[in-house]
């Protein structure tokens, strides 16, 4: 490249840096102040833009392209209420460590803190709730910080990062810099490979167990499908029980025999009875969240704990554990994996076998088991049906947030990771549309569902429009119950059944809506109909909304109640009125 | 493991920790880039932890580093959190916890000095006494009118908060103080 082909404005070097980084596809809402950016999209082939209806549309999208492929996702914003609005999926990416770039326009630099029109501090705004973030003051300087901002992003820790291009600095010609071959000297350099000697202590004392668990997170998916290939050969070389968090749902197959299901708030009795009788648990990428834990001070009382995490301040943040092994997951389980096979002496089989004995009686109590009934569609009889109906085909799911997510993750059986989108720690209302186009548009061939609630999917209904502009097929499966169905469970146990607020007046005739959006509107109330319903639903090369009817006051267990130990479980048997209403104390009440 | 702590009926956050809150000196060393101090104040107020003192100048021009000082509180535990989300921060080179690093070397806490400005305004016989306790303090004056004087003084923050407080009856109008300096003890560097 002669210097005459290395100068080229602002804008060009966006969509070449973007190239560079591989990107093909990019989420966005265009605006004044990137104007110049979406110029050279017209202008161009190679990446292929997908039009939002809302920047937060965009960022969900971009994280629902992300997880289902390994990628970063790209989204592109305007300055103000473009990044503004961009803030709810940075956030989310930011809790389940997904790797995002976004691009937001700004002001002219010669505007920048004037209160100019479609102004805000979007670095200053962003700074909490990215990686790390950008304002590019000298075009020169913009390629090499798209390059970085990709590599922040994908490595260690996946998260999202913010590049903020004033739009003088797109319109001004600069030199472009190529992406760097070799490792980058920077002060960020995430630590990869865990260390040796802990590793080997890790399986020595793995080998001693009686009573171990796997206990697996996101951070398996995140290392990559090589990751999830290594712990299934862990597990079948150890013979030990895996439980795993919402965000590692497929990482080990959930027709594996060793599966216990997921385990927290509304996991399986035998996962959190197994966590907390356990003495030796391997954490494998996963972070101890409040949701996994329950009460902190109870959790797990008799256990030693291992920790495999590549983020230094996931280890002991609100659990002690008692080996730490700092690492990405797949690099990790290959040096765990070749020293388990080296151990001198294996532990016999009858080592485990009490503990096995113990857990297949949790089993036997049916956690997740609920009353069908042959006038209602019960929620989970509708997951259970729809599960059955995507068996053998390449399915993708992805959720909003409430009951319905938590029935999805019980009632679902991922046996592969990467197929399973939802959001687990900022807890996102209207995430699962848009993801769900983000997950079509990357795998166009595939079942892309999202399984969403009544009041979910009215957060980020706009997206139909996108799913139509973009012949993206996408299946909104809707369990209408005609409440905030979490927000309801919560209020019967918190609030004397006071439904403040919780119940979705003025519904949309979701039929109609599709039909409005120029989808196709499905309605079941009827078990017997609901096979025939789905077989057609999946059966549409279109997007549909399908408005399924279920039992209105159906709640979601088991379930730990806030402030209670995991050996404090409320069954589903058990869950009466009575016991619903005192399951939380006063001191628990104050908790969300 | 954590059967010992005492139940507290929270989901949330770690128990009441048993140990003991201590207050320790951190030093940073940063990119001196844009924003980044903010990265660091942000990353404290936005996990709830405490800043008693704050001093950030760029010490490596060539290397475009500086170097913050912190001083902290909190319980162990947390101290060692606030290291490691330190750590997180991109432009952030090293995270080097002093006052541990002089409990390892073996020394009670690390070299801590402060500088402070103070004016003094005052006439006749306070002027004197003033200038006394400037001398056993030794404090400099760095500027002075027939009215007033200004002050130097360097050392502890202990030392420092004492002059304050004797010369205050004798007329002190304003302090200015530059928050910890700090630097562990012995040949090895940060």
């Amino acid at each position: 490249m002669t210097d005459t082909d290395n100068r080229m404005t602002g804008a060009e070097i966006v969509l070449k840096a973007l190239k560079d980084n591989g990107v093909e596809h990019i989420f966005g809402y265009p605006g004044g102040a990137v104007l110049p950016i979406y110029d050279e999209i017209f202008q161009q082939d190679d990446i292929q833009h997908i039009l939002v209806r809302h920047e937060q549309g965009a960022g969900h999208a971009a994280e629902g392209y992300a997880r289902s492929t390994g990628k970063v996702g790209v989204m592109l914003v305007t300055s103000g209420p473009g990044a503004t609005n961009a803030v709810t999926p940075l956030q989310d990416a930011l809790m389940d460590s997904v790797p995002l770039v976004c691009i937001s326009g700004q002001v002219p630099t010669t505007l920048i803190g004037s209160d100019a029109f479609q102004e805000c501090d979007t670095v200053g705004i962003t700074r909490p709730c990215t990686k790390h973030n950008w304002l590019v003051k000298d075009v020169n300087e913009l390629a090499g910080i798209i390059h970085e901002a990709f590599r922040i992003a994908q490595s260690g820790r996946p998260g999202p990062v913010v590049v903020d291009i004033p739009k003088d600095i797109q319109f001004a010609t600069g030199t472009y810099t190529p992406r760097p071959e070799t490792p980058v000297k920077s002060s960020y350099q995430p630590k990869v490979q865990g260390d040796l000697g802990a590793i080997q202590a890790a399986v020595e004392l793995m080998a001693s167990a009686r009573r171990p668990i796997l206990y697996t997170g996101g951070g398996v998916v995140n290392s990559g499908p090589e990751a999830s290939r290594l712990l299934r050969e862990l597990v079948e070389l150890t013979n030990f029980p895996i439980t795993s968090t919402l965000m590692g749902l497929g990482s080990y197959p959930a027709s594996g025999k060793n599966w216990l299901g997921m385990l927290g708030m509304h996991g399986s009795y035998e996962s959190n009875m197994a966590m907390h009788d356990c003495d030796v648990m391997v954490c494998i990428g996963a972070r101890f969240d409040d949701r996994i834990t329950g009460r902190v001070n109870a959790f797990s009382p008799n256990s030693r704990k291992i920790h495999i995490d590549i983020d230094p301040s996931s280890i002991n943040k609100t659990v002690r554990v008692d080996l730490p092994i700092i690492g990405d997951v797949g690099s990790v389980l290959e040096d765990m994996v070749r020293l388990w096979r080296a151990l001198p002496k294996k532990p016999e089989k009858a080592q485990t076998q009490e503990w096995w004995a113990q857990i297949e009686s949790w089993r036997a109590r049916k956690s997740f088991s609920y009353k069908n009934s042959s006038d209602v569609i019960m929620p989970q009889y509708a997951l259970e049906r729809l599960f059955e109906a995507t068996k053998g085909k390449d399915t993708y799911i992805t959720t909003e947030v409430g009951q319905h997510q938590m029935w999805a993750a019980q009632f679902f059986g991922f046996e592969q990771p990467n197929h399973w989108m939802t959001s687990g720690g900022l807890g996102t209302m209207g995430y699962g549309l848009p993801a769900a186009l983000g997950v079509q548009v990357a795998h166009p061939e595939a079942l892309v569902i999202d399984i969403a609630g009544d009041a979910s999917i009215q957060m980020c209904i706009q997206e139909m429009s996108c799913a139509i502009q973009h012949n993206l097929p996408v299946k909104i499966f809707i369990l209408n119950n005609q409440y905030m169905g979490m927000v309801r469970q919560w209020q019967q146990l918190l609030h004397g059944n006071r439904l403040s607020n919780s119940y979705t007046e003025a519904m949309p005739d979701f039929v109609k809506l599709a039909e409005a959006y120029g989808a196709v509107g499905l309605y079941c109330d009827d078990p017997k109909e609901l096979d025939d319903k789905i077989e057609k639903m999946i059966a549409v090369d279109k997007p549909v909304i399908f408005d399924c009817r279920v039992a209105n006051l159906a709640n979601c267990f088991p379930m730990i109640p806030s402030g209670k130990a995991h050996n404090e479980m409320l069954l589903p048997d058990e869950a009466t009125d009575e016991a619903v209403a005192t399951a939380i104390d006063a001191k628990g009440r104050q908790l969300v | 493991m954590n059967a010992h702590q005492q139940p507290t009926g929270s989901a949330y956050f770690i128990s009441p920790e048993t140990e003991k809150v201590e207050s320790h000196t951190l030093s940073i060393l940063v990119s001196n880039e844009p924003g980044v101090l903010a990265r660091v104040i942000g990353l404290f107020s936005g996990r709830g932890y405490n800043i008693e003192s704050l001093t950030v100048s760029e010490t490596e021009h060539e290397a475009h580093l500086s170097r913050i000082t912190i001083v902290t509180r909190g319980t162990p535990h947390v101290l060692e959190q606030i290291k490691a989300q330190l750590e997180r921060i991109v432009p952030v080179h090293r995270v080097v916890d002093l006052t541990v690093r002089a409990r390892d070397l073996g020394q009670e806490r690390p070299i801590e000095r402060e500088v402070a400005l103070i004016k003094v305004v005052g006439q006749g016989e306070r002027r004197a006494e003033t200038l006394r306790l400037a001398d056993a303090f030794h404090a400099k004056v760095v500027d002075a009118t027939v009215e007033h004087f200004i002050l130097e003084i360097t050392g502890k923050s202990s030392k420092i908060d004492q002059f304050v407080a004797v010369v205050k009856p004798l007329g002190l109008v304003e302090v200015c103080r530059t928050g910890i300096a700090a630097m562990n003890r012995g040949p090895q560097g940060m």
